[in-house]
């Protein structure tokens, strides 16, 4: 909402300051988003005379204007207006001067190598109307005496911004924002005594408002002008709304305008030449279709509240008008229409059809219901005192009858919920000052509630009210009290942040990236699941919810790598989804780390970042977060985005309950699809929510301490074994041999080729075997060796290796 | 006696000059030899006359144990100098780099995120969470935002279904509800997570964080709302000093509602949090609306109390000088590593915050 100081002061008697206003409106919650001086520099247009036109050497088109500016010195002004001639009287505007409409800065500049000292301005670039087709032409009567003077009359006024909350429809009208300040202290509010129509003539075109259901329109006030001779709108007029930015069109036009902004009544001016017969408000039918102010065509759908006559539709009721019946400069009857739209309707229409107007702003908000005739009376006596002609009788049409709210208010509530005390007395004086009605009934008023306030509808509103006026300065600190009573994280929130740093500590950096992704990346990495369109997304880039982690992580991966990284982890913890329904979605680490493990190192060999690298990650960080290694669950079974051999599947536990990680390399058809340039990418994902909490808390896991100091011996073994058998197998065997006796068990070699038959390969284990009772003696240790190569040859076929 | 004292005199000049670990050796077997000097001398003790063997005994003795503590004296000279002479040859240049290490870093939005829930945490709230994915109930609805409110407008809601029913949460309010529906008051808690909105340029993202807080009881009024803000922004931004603005403002949930600007200046090209005349918006808040109380079934007439949204992002960009919000989530190498922080920076209370 734009105002200025200066209509402000047309309804409130103040002396303050313009910086004190400002910070009252912001502390009684009217926020100033913004301040702008428009009139900056405006003095630098002047009235001025061409006296003398020549032809330009060097263009058909252009004039060199001897310009006299009112100073001793005649300006030479290049000018391509046809209608630049001898004796006008235009507006000037010197080399320094900042142009209203495109704010360009004037410099003198040659013009096809005459200089030119300034412009000559067209209305259009003064925003004084649309005309752009020749300089601005003043009436030599009125202007001959005021050459050299300043175009604009100063005004020292600021445009002033405000943000207005949605509930408060009553301060997008000056005098709301003027009643809230004088409300606080700041200033008076001025009693205008409004002029009412006392008319015997009637008005006479038929309006009816249909009964029906979803009728969006609940009162419909008009009145005719007749004989009216639509003009510009005097001086005052525009400059008022010049002053907070907006273009005088004709004075009927500015009229509405100007009674919409000062008291928030939104009118609409029909030229009732142009009525077919009566007005009938009605619902529209799926079809109907009509062209509106802005020039656009619009088909309705259902049971949108339409203005109609009896060839149709005339405009959308409180949102905008038609082009059939609007008013030009040659109107001569006018109807004015002063309505009450229902705000769900407006809103439904306008976000059916996605038409935004000011109207339909102000509609949707609530409009006072009362301000019908007030609008009605203000707009036809400025329209008979600008353009003349003859008022009718005001004619209201209702299908129901507004009454004013009343609610009960209990003054102990404002302590309870301020936390500080005011004076009754004090609360009576804003609520008056405000425009409700007190009357004291036992312990609590009876509020009734001003039209103009749709917003306050219960006892907490009046509580913000009071508060609000009193200044929210006024609140005590309370200073908060440090106990917790319950702990701060659950068990789950630990494990997010511990796995988020732990992950990070090892080398990867953490990203956020969008929970919206590319269909086009998704794509590789969404496996089963459906893709999850949002039905309005920002761009197609961003079109759907990402199915993985690796959705985005990639593309990021490959940005960075183009950005000439070779060697990088980078690792993201969030939401992955799996279906469009609340709580369908998953909590994923996933890390992908790209490149070379010691790149050009004096040290070491170079060698590509492998799936072992990536396992380590995983396996590091499950038993960092207190999962126990061995009792870890791998096969080969992954998404069909990993590299189909060089990929694991973890779970916590052999019972393969749910899946905790996948880890491996990136399926290479992937790599090479999104053309990244990288000699190794390896990732991981880690799924939080299957990871199931471990039991017992660290407390309880510390106090079970016991380890043995009986001399432990370490027997090494090379099996011989089919190709196809795991390791994972073959450890798990033997560590079952003896559970307490095996302490550790190590591979250290595998190897095929040489002496080893094909389709075998040798696996070369270090089993630690430690007693938690005894010294074991060589005979103890030779029979558990025996046991050793027995069971694991009987159970996978194994050959020791002798 | 003469005897042994040229020995003793003969070996100990010997074993003056530099010798190898060799000589030494080859000495030793001269000295104490099966046949050595000192071994024969001792074979002899029992033919020597009564009188005289005790002291030539002892003497003997007392010359085979200088020899020998000689001899090993010279064993260790020597076997340090060899180990001084190996080690030389095995010096490298130190200043060689060593194995490279590569650092992972956490985003400053988790970090933010963290200090955040360590401040709530001593005044006891807990941290709740919800799903990204919202139905339009909790996200407006229950939230006192009927469907032909205006205030929708002000969240250019992303939809999942053409109906509108199912959409990304555009601020983490819901988990107020859902936490509501769920439990029985009193409720204190902060819910921080990603919100989404239909907006994208260089102050606003598609996607951010909001940390959203809840304390529900009986008589939680104004004051201790704004105790407690101003407790957090305080912690949060370590300064001893705040200042702080309560604006009206309106928030269809809340009621009261307020924004809050804290005070800032501009020193050396950089925000300074606490001092200086100008504002600057960090959040929305205000005493849960009655209506929203009734959507969840807490009866308004015994309890009540204040929420708030603050957005994590701009936090993190006031607190550590982050210009660009849409940088958050570029994941540039670069800056993920500039403006990461260690994993090992747990904030804490205990500790500070940060370093």
């Amino acid at each position: 909402m734009k105002i200025t100081f200066d209509w402000l002061k047309d309804h409130l008697s103040v002396s303050d300051k313009e910086e004190k206003l400002f910070e009252k409106l912001t502390d009684i919650g009217l926020e100033v988003e913004s301040v702008e001086n428009l009139s900056e520099g405006l003095d630098l247009f002047k009235i001025a005379k061409i006296l003398k036109t020549e032809k330009h050497p060097n263009a058909d088109r252009l004039k060199v204007c001897d310009v006299d500016v009112g100073e001793k010195e005649i300006k030479k002004v290049v000018c391509g207006a046809p209608n630049a001639r001898e004796g006008l009287i235009t507006v000037y505007a010197p080399p320094g001067a900042i142009i209203p409409k495109n704010k360009t800065k004037l410099v003198i500049a040659k013009i096809r190598d005459v200089t030119s000292y300034g412009m000559l301005c067209s209305e259009s670039e003064l925003n004084l109307s649309e005309e752009s087709d020749g300089i601005t032409e003043l009436s030599s009567s009125k202007y001959n005496k005021s050459i050299g003077k300043s175009f604009f009359t100063q005004s020292s006024s600021n445009l002033i911004d405000l943000s207005i909350t949605p509930n408060r429809p009553d301060c997008l009208g000056v005098r709301g924002i003027a009643r809230d300040l004088a409300a606080s202290g700041f200033g008076k509010l001025k009693q205008i005594k409004e002029q009412k129509i006392k008319s015997k003539k009637s008005q006479t075109i038929k309006v009816k408002i249909t009964n029906e259901k979803k009728q969006g329109c609940f009162s419909f006030g008009s009145c005719l002008v007749t004989n009216v001779k639509n003009t510009e709108s005097p001086k005052w007029l525009k400059d008022k709304l010049i002053s907070i930015g907006q273009k005088p069109i004709s004075a009927i036009v500015d009229i509405t305008n100007y009674v919409m902004i000062d008291i928030n009544r939104p009118l609409h001016a029909y030229d009732a030449d142009k009525i077919e017969k009566g007005i009938i408000v009605r619902n529209s039918k799926s079809g109907e279709e009509f062209t509106a102010l802005d020039n656009k065509n619009y088909k309705l759908e259902d049971d949108m509240c339409v203005i109609s006559d009896d060839k149709g539709v005339l405009g959308l009721g409180g949102i905008i008008g038609g082009i059939r019946s609007g008013t030009e400069m040659g109107t001569q009857n006018v109807l004015i229409e002063s309505a009450y739209f229902d705000p769900r309707s407006i809103r439904r229409t306008a976000k059916r059809l996605n038409i935004d107007t000011d109207a339909k702003f102000r509609f949707e908000r609530g409009i006072d219901q009362l301000s019908i005739e007030e609008g009605l009376n203000k707009a036809a006596f400025l329209i008979k005192e600008i353009c003349g002609g003859e008022i009718s009788k005001i004619d209201i049409q209702k299908i129901s009858t507004f009454k004013n709210q009343i609610i009960k208010f209990d003054p102990n509530s404002f302590e309870k919920f301020t936390g500080f005390k005011i004076l009754t007395k004090d609360m009576l004086k804003i609520l008056d000052n405000l425009g409700f009605t007190c009357k004291k009934d036992k312990k609590v008023f009876k509020l009734t509630i001003p039209s103009w306030r749709p917003d306050i509808t219960q006892e907490i509103d009046v509580v913000e009210e009071l508060v609000r006026i009193v200044g929210y300065d006024k609140i005590k600190i309370e200073e908060p009290i440090k106990e917790r009573k319950k702990s701060t994280l659950t068990q789950t929130q630990k494990l997010f942040h511990f796995l988020q740093r732990s992950v990070a500590s090892k080398g990867y950096l953490e990203a956020i990236t969008w929970s919206f992704t590319d269909a086009k990346y998704n794509d590789h990495f969404k496996g089963q699941n459906d893709e999850l369109k949002i039905v309005n997304p920002i761009s197609s880039e961003l079109g759907v919810l990402r199915n993985s982690i690796f959705s985005n992580l990639i593309m990021y991966m490959s940005k960075n790598i183009d950005r000439g990284f070779k060697d990088l982890s980078i690792f993201e913890i969030g939401p992955t989804f799996f279906g469009k329904q609340p709580g369908e979605q998953n909590i994923v680490v996933g890390g992908l780390a790209a490149g070379k493990k010691s790149r050009l190192s004096w040290l070491e060999k170079e060698r590509n970042i492998d799936v072992f690298d990536i396992k380590k990650d995983v396996v590091q960080t499950l038993v960092e977060a207190g999962y126990d290694s061995e009792k870890f669950f791998i096969d080969d079974e992954t998404p069909d985005y990993y590299h189909p051999g060089k990929s694991g599947r973890l779970f916590l536990n052999r019972g393969k309950e749910s899946v905790a990680a996948y880890f491996g390399e990136i399926h290479p058809n992937i790599i090479k699809k999104i053309d990244m340039k990288t000699e190794s990418l390896v990732g991981f994902e880690i799924f939080l929510d299957n990871l199931k909490l471990p039991k017992k808390s660290l407390k309880d896991q510390k106090t079970k301490y016991s380890v043995s100091d009986y001399q432990k011996s370490e027997r090494d073994f090379a099996f011989i074994v089919d190709k196809k058998i795991n390791v994972q197998d073959l450890v798990n065997v033997i560590s079952n041999v003896d559970k307490s006796l095996i302490s550790n068990i190590k591979v250290f070699d595998v190897y095929e080729g040489d002496n080893i038959p094909q389709n075998k390969k040798s696996i070369a284990i270090s089993v630690t075997i430690q007693s938690q009772e005894k010294t074991l003696k060589d005979a103890d240790l030779e029979e558990i060796n025996k046991l050793i190569i027995e069971t694991v040859e009987n159970k996978t076929g194994a050959k020791i290796r002798s | 006696m003469s005897d042994i004292k040229n020995i003793r005199d003969q070996f100990v000049s010997k074993l003056k000059n530099e010798l190898s670990l060799d000589e030494i050796n080859s000495i030793k077997t001269e000295l104490f030899g099966k046949n050595g000097q000192i071994s024969s001398l001792f074979k002899t003790v029992g033919s020597i006359p009564e009188s005289d063997r005790k002291k030539f005994a002892a003497d003997l003795n007392k010359i085979k144990d200088e020899l020998q503590s000689l001899i090993l004296e010279k064993i260790k000279e020597i076997e340090t100098k060899e180990i001084n002479q190996k080690l030389e040859k095995e010096r490298v240049d130190i200043t060689l780099p060593g194995r490279p290490f590569v650092r992972g870093k956490i985003h400053p939005v988790s970090q933010t995120i963290d200090e955040i829930s360590s401040i709530f945490s001593e005044i006891g709230f807990s941290v709740e969470e919800g799903p990204d994915v919202e139905n339009e109930f909790n996200n407006f609805t229950a939230l006192n935002t009927p469907d032909n409110h205006p205030a929708r407008d002000m969240h250019d809601t992303f939809y999942l279904d053409e109906n509108k029913e199912v959409l990304l949460r555009t601020h983490t309010s819901p988990v107020q509800i859902r936490t509501m529906l769920k439990d029985k008051p009193p409720f204190k808690i902060i819910a921080p997570g990603r919100t989404y909105r239909s907006d994208s340029d260089q102050t606003h993202a598609p996607m951010f964080h909001q940390v959203e807080g809840l304390h529900i009881d009986k008589n939680i009024n104004m004051g201790h709302l704004k105790g407690c803000l101003n407790y957090f922004i305080k912690e949060f931004f370590e300064v001893e000093k705040i200042k702080m603005r309560f604006r009206p403002s309106h928030f269809p949930f809340t009621e009261p509602s307020a924004e809050v600007d804290i005070g800032y200046e501009i020193k050396d090209g950089k925000i300074v949090i606490g001092e200086g005349d100008q504002w600057l918006e960090i959040l929305g808040c205000g005493m849960v609306h009655p209506n929203v109380l009734k959507n969840v079934k807490v009866d308004p007439a015994k309890y009540q109390g204040y929420a708030f949204g603050i957005g994590i992002d701009r936090l993190a960009m006031l607190k550590y000088g982050i210009n660009d919000l849409r940088a958050f989530f570029d994941c540039d190498y670069r800056w993920l590593n500039h403006f990461g922080f260690d994993p090992l920076d747990v904030p804490t209370n205990y500790r500070g915050l940060s370093r």
